[in-house]
């Protein structure tokens, strides 16, 4: 099964590919061209045909996005997320650096048919090389008529920020972002108003991913009903996947919709390492509740995906064997989520906190009786339910419930290792929390400490 | 006295200049005077918070939400180990604590566990002062910190920013 060559094609086979002079002598900046001879409705229109769907998680269709912009109000903004921080996602760190004129490209476009004049990308701290690159980008394309007043020779004008964040994965929630982009703490709003109404500083704004934005100068040059020939039903078109775990050959690879998730692992991964058996795989970021074998034969399609109770979110996929624990994993998820808690919302300020707790005592040995019901219940606080986690939630963003989906996965498919890890804990119910910040190498230390 | 070198006070002024609100320059500011100090004192939140017109608590309060600045001085080279699940199950763990136990007493070097580094597909991994370096064993990521000690890498600044600059964003 081939890899696909769209939006990974010049990075993959262009040297040099993030200088001006290699994309140009690639062709870059065709397709902004032909952009800017069209009516800006009309690059709208190609959009929408492509049922192009945003790659940062959500896969809400782009061209819709776009037609939410009340009609006369200006200025309005286009910010381009780039705060990758999904764990196993590492996409939009490689098409930023290494291909960042076919993410300017599809800024211009953007901008074009938006009406944007000034275009921010928010780019995640940690991503100094990949700010470099783009920023680098950025300079020579106004010093080449690219960007500025009259780009590409036309009267439309546009400026682009490059803009870093300071490290906290909820920046990558929209409403977070702009938040942040205002110099505010990274707290998700409460909508609506929508971005698209009320955004960066009020006004109207779009908020678009990377790799969402690095496919729009193809739609433009080949046209959208060419895009919506590839793919599967809803979910047209390909993505990269960011492909990682106990996989001969991790990696990101841009697929086609419709393969299966078992294609991804066999034929773009090369198999589990040394030809182990799969215990779970976790197919759309930290968020996702988990597949095992079982499921892995159903189509990698958005919808497909909702109806297994999973989401494919920003494309990551990660393959754990029979080597795996899954009350370690379940620990690790929810160590996460609580550390990346804005605090905002208390369910999941303090649910999140908990949740940590309690998966790290059962994990070491020192589980109370009654945790894996006190797990359902703080879990069902944050995610009513909880096996509807991560898409039902009392929050105002889906952060707090992404981590109930790997308590609900532990539910449907690992019970037994937790319920033996109580059945065999070392201690009654009277054993003090311990500092679950701890690493689990700590653990036994930190808790005779406390006994 | 500004807290910034006549330089970077240029190099501020760009920053905020670029944004329709000043206090949009909040967080490029911070990594400024990180990349230039190694970290943010009192009185650099102080003439940051003067610079875009808010109170030096307002811009603490929002300073203080990212794990990425640094309150008190930290080591020349920070050292971030991802732990995350893919991290995790390939040791990265082991990585962390020897790095922890070699550097412990090592006023150079500052390390640290951080969440997903995004660089799954080649752990495990770390940062140090935000450049990657990928596919380690503890063996190998003390020999690249013991390279950036020597001098035969340059380092970025604490806070990512360009080595040959010092500074960020500018």
């Amino acid at each position: 099964m081939p890899e696909h060559r769209i939006i990974t094609r010049r990075l993959r086979d262009v040297p040099q590919s993030w200088t001006l002079d290699a994309a140009l002598s690639d062709g870059a900046y065709q397709a902004a061209r032909k952009a800017l001879a069209m009516e800006p409705s009309a690059v709208q229109e190609e959009v929408k045909t492509a049922g192009l769907r945003g790659r940062g998680g959500a896969g809400f269709p782009t061209g819709v996005k776009w037609g939410f912009l009340p009609e006369g109000s200006f200025p309005r903004y286009l910010v381009v997320n780039c705060d990758e921080g999904e764990p196993c996602t590492f996409k939009d760190r490689e098409l930023t650096a290494q291909d960042p004129h076919q993410l300017i490209e599809g800024i211009i476009i953007a901008s074009w048919a938006l009406g944007v004049h000034k275009a921010f990308v928010y780019l995640r701290g940690e991503f100094a090389e990949p700010f470099d690159r783009l920023f680098d980008a950025v300079q020579d394309c106004k010093a080449r008529g690219i960007l500025g007043d009259r780009v590409l020779d036309t009267d439309f004008s546009l400026d682009i920020v490059c803009h870093r964040g300071a490290g906290a994965y909820i920046c990558g929630e929209e409403t977070a972002l702009i938040e942040s982009l205002e110099g505010e703490r990274g707290m998700p709003r409460i909508k609506p108003p929508f971005p698209a109404i009320a955004g960066l500083y009020a006004k109207p704004t779009v908020v678009n991913n990377v790799e969402t934005l690095s496919t729009v100068p193809h739609i433009v040059s080949r046209g959208g009903e060419w895009y919506s020939g590839l793919g599967y039903e809803r979910s047209t078109g390909t993505r990269v996947v960011s492909l990682a775990g106990h996989v001969n050959r991790p990696g990101n690879y841009e697929i086609e919709f419709g393969c299966t998730f078992r294609d991804i692992i066999e034929e773009y991964g090369g198999g589990v390492r040394d030809g182990r058996a799969i215990k779970f795989v976790i197919p759309g970021g930290a968020s996702s509740q988990w597949l095992v074998d079982a499921d892995l034969d159903a189509i990698y399609d958005f919808e497909v995906a909702a109806g297994l109770g999973v989401m494919l979110g920003s494309g990551s996929f990660m393959v754990f064997d029979e080597t795996t624990d899954p009350v370690q994993m379940a620990w690790r998820l929810a160590k996460f989520f609580s550390h990346e808690s804005c605090g905002k919302c208390t369910p999941c300020r303090e649910g999140t906190g908990w949740i940590n707790k309690i998966l790290y005592r059962i994990l070491n040995g020192y589980g109370r009786p009654n945790d894996w019901d006190l797990l359902l219940q703080v879990g069902g606080q944050i995610s009513p339910g909880v096996t509807k986690a991560p898409f039902a939630g009392t929050t105002i963003c889906p952060l707090g419930p992404s981590c109930v989906a790997p308590v609900a996965s532990l539910l449907k498919y690992f019970e037994d290792d937790v319920t033996s890890r109580l059945r065999d804990s070392s201690v009654g119910d009277l054993i003090p929390v311990v500092n679950a910040d701890a690493t689990v190498h700590d653990a036994d230390a930190e808790v005779e400490s406390h006994v | 006295m500004s807290v910034f070198t006549p330089r970077n006070v240029e190099r501020a002024q760009a920053l905020i200049a670029q944004y329709p609100e000043p206090k949009s320059a909040l967080l490029p500011l911070f990594h400024l005077i990180q990349d230039q100090d190694g970290w943010v004192s009192d009185e650099s939140i102080a003439e940051i918070a003067a610079l875009v017109g808010c109170t030096a608590a307002e811009a603490q309060g929002t300073m203080s939400f990212y794990t990425m600045y640094k309150r008190q001085p930290v080591g020349r080279f920070l050292v971030s180990v991802c732990t995350c699940p893919v991290s995790m199950v390939h040791g990265a763990y082991e990585i962390l604590h020897g790095l922890e136990a070699r550097y412990a007493e090592d006023p150079d070097v500052t390390v640290e566990e951080v969440e997903c580094n995004a660089a799954c597909d080649k752990v495990p991994n770390m940062q140090v002062n935000y450049e990657y370096h990928e596919n380690l064993t503890l063996a190998s990521a003390i020999q690249i910190v013991e390279e950036y000690k020597s001098g035969a890498r340059v380092a970025r600044g604490i806070s990512g920013g360009r080595a040959e600059s010092g500074a960020s964003n500018a």
